[in-house]
Formats: structure tokens, sequence, C-alpha cells
């Protein structure tokens, strides 16, 4: 897992796919922290709020080349007959998107820091806030790595990556419209965006952290299983 | 070491592989020969565990492939068809990576360096595999199975595209890794198995016609009969001189070089019949100089024609020997 973990790190930042992704995050979330800077609050809720459509977007392009780019070129074949797990090989491919996901959320603890040279933020929300982020990350990441599975064409797997995004978003405004109240419930129970909410408003449930955690579980065990579905077909 | 029993892989409706048999002692190297989706690539790939077989087992070293992968995966050394490389890594770091990817146990730093040496690679090590030649890029291929010395080598045509200097240095080294490990290498080169191997397989569309050392192999097909020399002389006269040696079959004028005087003529003898001394000695008598003489080689599509032809006339003769 360490072995493969390693190389896809240093693969995203031999590319520039590892730097555009953090100059975007950055970019957005500075953009976003000034706005808190110029509101004079110490609430950063406004950054993670903000930030949250612009994951959605990003993390897309972190997990297109995961799979497929293994797929295209052959190179599946050296990892699949090396004597590794599958599991192991697919957890060591999410850990190293995620980490790349955690040098771009990192800098949200910057920002904290920044905040707090002026008056003290409340820094259980602070972490609140961070630990959503980090979720809702890890779960999408799961999610685009599943679908990088499924291809070889990187920009098919990126392509798949935002429609998933925005199918996600749209289930908050599908959501409030519908009338029939089970119904309701169960497409705003899929809601990413509702449940990253509440830890952007401080609220730590922790049906919400099961919730991103078994999100991530079910897909790396669906890449899993489209890797052993491969082999049989 | 490698055993396979009744494997058969289907691609839908189509046999890819059609129930394959055969076992591979430590030690020897087995040439797997077969024309364009003959279905070796797949054998391979099921035997490394890349690929699951419709039916049938593999057991490397007594390690069923599906039932214990890792045990068997790490007995196995593997060089695709296509050389599974990251372009855009540095051969260094590339044999790193598979280094710890293959879980070796061995000094990492001198291991490594021991096999750049033995498939000559170590004047490329620090650069990108996306610049180099296909040559190099194969080498790379083949050190990063040669990682950890594993019993077992399974070799994908690790001569195809290569030029004819590298191809016989290739070859070469396959042949003094055949001394340590046991070698499973396909390709579509008779001569080149012959070369190599101990023992030969031929598979024609998915099914195994022959298993045999290569020389039970060619005396099943014997080629010694039929020759093609080229002497200086009269064409009429060599033609008829020829064709009173005992046991000629026929002899037919081939070509003509050299302003008419020197003539190429292809023989054919009874079947099992060296009739190569006794022509020598009868051009010698004339003074009509031999300036050339061969056995027509059969190429492997000559013995795809004779064993698929055989195969359908009586199921099992197409067994040219036995191992
Ligand atoms: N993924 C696949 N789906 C469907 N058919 C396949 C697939 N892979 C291979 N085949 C078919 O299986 C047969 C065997 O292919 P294989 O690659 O094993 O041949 P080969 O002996 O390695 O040929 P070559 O000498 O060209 O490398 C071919 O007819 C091929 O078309
Ligand atoms: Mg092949």
């Amino acid at each position: 897992m360490f072995a493969v973990l390693k190389r896809e790190l240093s693969a995203y930042f031999s590319s520039p796919i590892g730097y555009i992704y953090l100059a975007v995050f950055y970019v957005f979330s500075g953009y976003f922290f000034f706005g808190v800077l110029y509101s004079n609050t110490t609430s950063l809720s406004n950054v993670f709020n903000g930030m949250f459509t612009i994951i959605m977007l990003l993390i897309p392009i972190l997990t297109m080349r995961l799979m497929s780019e293994d797929l295209k070129n052959k190179t599946d074949q050296a990892l699949l007959t090396a004597p590794i797990s599958l599991l192991s090989l697919v957890l060591g491919k999410f850990l190293s998107a995620l980490i790349v996901y955690c040098l771009g959320v990192a800098i949200t603890l910057v920002y904290a820091i920044v905040i707090a040279t002026f008056a003290q933020p409340d820094w259980t929300v602070v972490f609140g806030n961070v630990l959503g982020m980090l979720l809702l990350g890890a779960a999408l990441i799961a999610i685009g790595m599943f679908i990088s599975a499924l291809t070889e064409n990187q920009v098919i797997a990126a392509v798949g990556g935002f429609a998933v995004g925005f199918s996600l978003i749209l289930v908050n405004s599908l959501s409030s419209l519908i009338t029939v109240s089970w119904m309701q419930k169960f497409v705003s129970g899929l809601s990413f965006m509702e449940r990253y909410d509440e830890f952007t408003n401080g609220i730590l449930d922790i049906s919400n952290v099961f919730f991103f955690i078994s999100i991530c579980a079910v897909f790396v065990f669906f890449t899993v299983r489209v890797f052993e579905k491969r082999r049989w077909s | 070491m490698i055993e396979v029993k009744n494997l058969v892989k289907l691609y839908g409706d189509k046999r890819a592989v059609d129930d394959v048999t055969f076992t591979v002692q430590k030690g020897e190297v087995l040439g797997f020969l077969g024309q364009n989706g003959a279905g070796k690539s797949t054998t391979m790939n099921i035997i490394t565990g890349y690929l699951s077989s419709t039916s049938g087992t593999v057991t490397i070293d007594g390690h069923e492939i599906l039932e214990e992968p890792i045990e068997a995966k790490n007995r196995i050394g593997y060089l695709p068809e296509h050389p599974p490389l990251y372009l855009d890594m540095t051969v260094k770091d590339y044999l790193n990576f598979m280094f710890d990817l293959k879980k070796v146990k061995l000094p990492k730093k001198q291991h490594i360096e021991e096999i750049c040496n033995i498939v000559k690679i170590a004047d490329v090590f620090n650069r990108v595999i996306k610049n180099l030649s296909k040559g190099y890029r194969q080498r790379v291929g083949l050190a990063q199975a040669l990682l950890g010395n594993p019993d077992v080598l399974i070799l994908d045509e690790p001569t195809v595209g290569l030029d004819p200097k590298q191809m016989i240095e290739i070859r070469n080294l396959i042949k003094s890794l055949g001394e340590r490990h046991t070698v499973i290498l396909s390709s579509h080169i008779l001569s080149e198995v012959q070369m190599i191997c101990d023992r030969v397989i031929v598979i024609n569309k998915g099914k195994l016609v022959a298993d045999g050392t290569p020389d039970s192999l060619s005396q099943s097909m014997s080629t010694d009969h039929k020759l093609l020399v080229r002497v200086a002389g009269p064409q009429e006269e060599v033609k008829k001189l020829l064709a009173k040696i005992p046991g000629m079959q026929e002899v037919t004028m081939v070509g003509q070089r050299e302003n008419g005087e020197v003539f190429d003529f292809s023989l054919e003898a009874e079947k099992g019949m060296d009739i190569r001394r006794e022509v020598f000695k009868r051009l010698a008598e004339r003074s009509w100089p031999l300036l050339g003489m061969r056995s027509s080689e059969l190429s492997l599509e000559d013995i795809f024609l004779q064993l698929t032809a055989e195969d359908s006339a009586s199921s099992d003769s197409g067994n040219g020997g036995n191992a």
C-alpha cells in the first residue's frame, strides 16, 4: 500500500495536476477569506460554505487519473500481478488523493490562525468545519476514484465526476420541490450539502460523520469490485 | 513448478483459451508458439493472476493463483506484451517503486544495481522512461520482472520490436536466466524458440496442438530432406546430375544469377534421407563449384498448416513429441 501511495503522491507533483488543484483551492478559499476579513467577523463559516461548490468541481480533477491512467498505460498489469491485495492497492490510491486534498484544506487552518491574531475564533467550530470539509472530500474522492476505475479515458472520468458533483448540488433544490414527505426525507438524506452545512454551522452530528465515512467505505469497496469483475469478464 | 490444468477462458462465446493443460518443471525454459490471437497472452495473463480463468486451475510451486494469490504472485516475475512502465518516471524511480511494490526483501540499492547490470540499462538509469527507445523500454520491463529473483519468469514476446543485435542479446540473456529460473516465453519466431527453449508448446485458436522438445518438434516435421543449393555450372547438366542422386524425388531450378552462370535449385529427397554429402561429392567430381547450400526452413506458418491439418485428421496426432 505504501509503495502505491508514495508513487501516486509523487505523480501528483511531477505533473501539473497537483499544483493546479492547490492553486485553485488556495485562490478561491483566499477570496472567501478576504470576504470574511472585510465583514469583521471571526467566523470562518463563509469560507467553508463557499468552498462546497469549488470542492465538488475540484475533486474530479484529483481523481480522474487515479485509475484511468493505469488502465490506459497497462501499468495495471504490474499492479495487479504484484503480491499485494486489491484492497491495499485501492486504499493506497485513495489515500494519495486524500493527502493532496488535505494539503488544500490545511490552508483553512492558516486562515484560522490569522483570524486569531485579531480575536479568538470559536475553535471547536473551526475544527468542526475542517472535519466536515475533510469528510466531504474523502467521500467525493472515493466516488471519483470509482468512476475513474470504470474508464481508461481520463476526460470521461473527469466529466463523470463533474456530473456526480452537479447532481449532488441539484439534489438540494430537488428536495425542496418534492411534496411527498417520505420521498423528500429520502432525497434530502442523500444531500451532501445539507450534512456539510451542519458542520459549517458548528453542529457536530455523529450521524453525518457516519454518513460520509460509509460513502467512503462503500465506494472503496465498489472500486475493488470493479477490478475483480474486470478480471472475470 | 508450474501446473496448468484444463484452462478455459471465454470472451462471450469466443474460446480464447480452450482446455489447455501442461506442466513446467523447475529450471525448464518453455516456449509458447502461436499465431496472432492464438491465446498466448491470455494464457500468460491467467498464469500471472491478471485475468481469471473461466475454468481450470493454475498452480505455482503448490500455490493456486486464485486461492493463494499473494503466495503465488510472490514467485512470479512478469513481462507483459506491453511493458507496464510509468512513462513519466525515471528508470531509477520506477525500479525503486516496483521493488517496494513487490515487497522484495533484498538489499535494495545493491539488488537494483545488479539487475541493471544484467539487462544493461545502467547507462540510462537516471533517464525518464518516456525518452527511452523501444529496446531500452523492453529491457526496463525485463528488469522489473527480475526484481526479487522470482523463481518463475513469464515473458510475453520479449524480443518483439527489437533490432537484430538487441534481439540476439536479449535471447542470450534469457538463455542465461534459464539456468536459475523457470521461464515461460512466448514468440512468433520458431528459430528463437528453438534456440532458447528446452521445450515448446504450440497453441492454435486457444487449443494446445503440440508439446515437445524443439528437436522432437522439428523431427516430426523434418526439413533435412529439403535443400536449397546454388551451383555455378550449366543448368541442364547440373539438373540431370542432381536428379540421379539415389533417393532424389524432385529437382527444380528456382533462380538464376550472375549473368546466367549460377543457378539456384530446390531439391527434395525422400523423407529421412540426408543427401547433403552426396550433392557435394557429385558436383566436386565434375568441378562445378557449390556456392551455397541450406535446408529450406519451415516457417511457423508451415508448421501450423501441418499441425492443424494433422489435428483435424486425428485428434491427437498433433503431439509431435512427448515431454
Ligand atoms: N478483452 C477481450 N475481449 C474479447 N476478446 C479478447 C479479449 N482479449 C483477447 N481476446 C481475444 O482472445 C484471443 C486470444 O488473444 P491473445 O491476446 O491471447 O492472443 P496472442 O496469442 O497473445 O496473440 P498475439 O500473438 O497477437 O499477441 C484473440 O482472438 C483475441 O481477439
Ligand atoms: Mg500476445
